[in-house]
């Protein structure tokens, strides 16, 4: 990364409170998700059911304490602060796992269609085409229910979210590497005899850090959103791992009797998504000031 | 003429796309994991049994074969069996449920309806009020105005579609009272009551994405109000109202119109989500019991249903483009 880039970005992240806060957030919610376990255990809590806290309806006895920082879930009694910082890595785990494969695959493949051009860059373009076509929702929800049990779920979702993820990153690093390519420092380099991979990497990809910058951070909370639903529909993240949109599903049933349980794991995820966000918008609107008021 | 051809090469292009789509979800679905017949047969499946269903279900033939059936069934209906038990599906054939017999089409569109309902009234409200309020912002860059619709831009897109609607059911039909708490009455059964069940998801979906909408509105519309073709307008007269009205709105409105044919079209495919929140039993419900069941036609035919309903939104949108940007006719 170059060093005025950088600057750029740490002004951006820095320009007013708003941003700041954001930003302060997703840290925040890094910080959870790295220390979950000494967090917890901290807490002096684990991720166990303990049916010993809920009253004789199944209902948690009583609410947060200092035992039980958030509280506990129905039913299980597993403690709820251990449910919602899991829930923090699983996410950001998951999300950031998907963008740096839809980052790599679009990077790849954008780069070299916009550079090589002619029927790869056709084939390319048309297989973006049928990507956009493919109803990903229905269709990561059919998968999973197809996928046998065996298939470790997290890594499924990384690899399928990646991969409906790069034609995004793609388009913008080909438009990138279009414009890029006729720029003298690249003509010469070519002329110079530079192979395709070496223009690539100290021609074009250090001029290509910027849009892909851009697209990562906000590609982060859509793949953690996705996450999110797909678990929510129950055919994500399976239990006993923890995952906020399994642990929103559960919740909406005791929306009346114990809105707490909802409002802990809803509000870490719209918090880490909205932070993404609105760092990613600034971010953007600082590179290419243009885009402003877009998303 | 002209754009005639362009709408023809952009059909060609969209059955191309669900061409592949339906490969890939074919080969998926029917070949990667699960073998369908032994799912319908049930337990005990004695050896002749699975043979049987085989048979009937037309997977004992290589998969180039099968795929081949079941895109002629697309075109001209199938027949499964023979004899007296034998299935006829009527063409467009999207495959057969074994599991409740009847036929994936017939299944898809006894839902559609809820689905549709939710999806195109949501979008006609979130474009009236995103449209509205981001022209109204542009022409008086108010900063309060400004500023909250780009905030609210931002949470709209942050916030998950069931969080939104969980909070709407439990703030209006449960604190206040004021709507019902879910379900869905057919539109021809009473309509007044049709609209009344889907105040709530209406009104929260447009929440999410309206603000959006304001917001490329507004971007666009400044954008546009700087061109020399508006300066020309306002310089031979014409009445402000006819400027932005006419000669700019024309301009905002092709971007609009392609977010709004992406979001038309996930919306429709995501139904799932907001079907599950307000109990609506609709095409998203039938994906979301299929998955339980596993039942592989019904499963399939979904998603080329919901393939068909993107290609088909993308198509739209280049159609209005056509007609609204006179360059994108030139091929």
């Amino acid at each position: 990364m170059s060093d005025p880039l950088a600057t750029t970005v740490r002004r951006a992240v820095w320009a007013d409170w708003w941003t700041r806060l954001s930003a302060l957030t997703v840290l925040l919610m890094i910080g959870l998700a790295l220390a979950a376990d000494l967090l917890v255990s901290l807490e002096g809590q684990s991720l166990r059911p303990d049916t010993s806290v809920l009253g004789p309806t199944g209902l948690p006895a009583e609410g947060p304490s200092a035992d039980h920082w958030f509280g506990v879930e129905p039913l299980t009694g597993i403690d709820l602060f251990a449910l919602v910082v899991h829930g923090a890595r699983t996410s950001l785990l998951i999300g950031l796992a998907a963008t740096v494969v839809a980052v790599l695959l679009g990077l790849l493949i954008g780069a070299s269609a916009g550079y090589l051009g002619g029927w790869w860059d056709r084939i390319v373009g048309w297989t973006t085409d049928v990507i956009f076509g493919f109803p990903y929702l229905i269709f990561l929800i059919a998968l999973s229910a197809v996928t046998p049990p065996s298939v470790p779920k997290p890594l499924l979702l990384v690899i399928v979210l990646g991969f409906f993820g790069w034609p995004r990153i793609a388009r913008v690093v080909r438009a990138q590497t279009l414009t890029l390519t006729q720029r003298k420092f690249v003509a010469a380099a070519r002329v110079m005899g530079a192979g395709p991979w070496h223009v690539f990497r100290t021609e074009l990809l250090p001029n290509l850090w910027a849009p892909v910058i851009v697209v990562s951070t906000l590609s982060i909370p859509s793949m953690i959103g996705l996450e999110a639903a797909l678990s929510f529909l129950g055919v994500g993240i399976q239990p006993p791992t923890a995952s906020w949109g399994r642990t929103i599903s559960t919740a909406i049933d005791y929306v009346e009797v114990d809105p707490l349980y909802l409002i802990f794991p809803g509000a870490a995820l719209f918090l880490v998504t909205l932070g993404f966000n609105v760092v990613g918008d600034s971010v953007r609107d600082a590179i290419d000031p243009r885009s402003a008021g877009r998303i | 003429m002209r754009l005639l051809r362009f709408a023809a090469v952009r059909l060609a292009g969209m059955l191309l796309v669900l061409l592949v789509v339906t490969l890939i979800s074919y080969l998926v679905f029917f070949l990667l994991p699960a073998d369908p017949a032994r799912l319908a047969c049930g337990r005990p499946c004695s050896p002749e049994g699975l043979a049987n269903a085989r048979l009937f279900m037309g997977v004992d033939v290589p998969w180039y074969q099968q795929f081949w059936n079941f895109l002629y069934g697309i075109v001209a209906g199938r027949t499964f069996g023979t004899g007296a038990a034998a299935i006829t599906c009527a063409a467009p054939c999207l495959g057969y449920s074994f599991q409740d017999n009847v036929d994936v089409l017939t299944l898809i569109g006894e839902r559609v309806e809820v689905s549709f309902s939710v999806a195109i009234g949501a979008a006609v409200l979130w474009l009236i009020i995103g449209v509205g309020l981001g022209v109204l912002s542009a022409l008086k860059r108010g900063s309060a105005v400004d500023r909250i619709t780009m905030a609210g831009a931002i949470a709209g897109v942050s916030m998950p579609a069931y969080l939104a609607g969980i909070l709407g059911i439990t703030v209006f039909a449960f604190w206040l009272d004021v709507v019902p708490k879910g379900g869905y009455t057919p539109i021809a059964e009473n309509p007044l009551d049709w609209a009344w069940h889907l105040v709530l998801p209406w009104f929260v979906l447009a929440f999410l994405h309206a603000a959006l909408y304001a917001r490329l509105t507004r971007g666009q519309m400044l954008e546009t109000l700087g061109e020399d073709y508006i300066r020309t307008a306002r310089a031979k007269g014409l009445p402000e109202k006819k400027v932005i009205g006419k000669h700019a709105l024309r301009n905002v409105l092709l971007p609009v119109i392609t977010l709004l044919g992406i979001d038309l079209g996930s919306l429709l495919a995501g139904t799932v989500i907001t079907e599950r929140i307000f109990g609506m039993a609709g095409v998203g419900k039938l994906l979301v019991d299929a998955t339980a069941q596993l039942n592989l036609p019904v499963l399939l035919g979904v998603t080329l249903f919901s393939a068909f309903l993107i290609t088909f939104a993308n198509f739209l949108v280049d159609l209005c483009y056509g007609a609204l940007d006179p360059r994108a006719r030139l091929l």
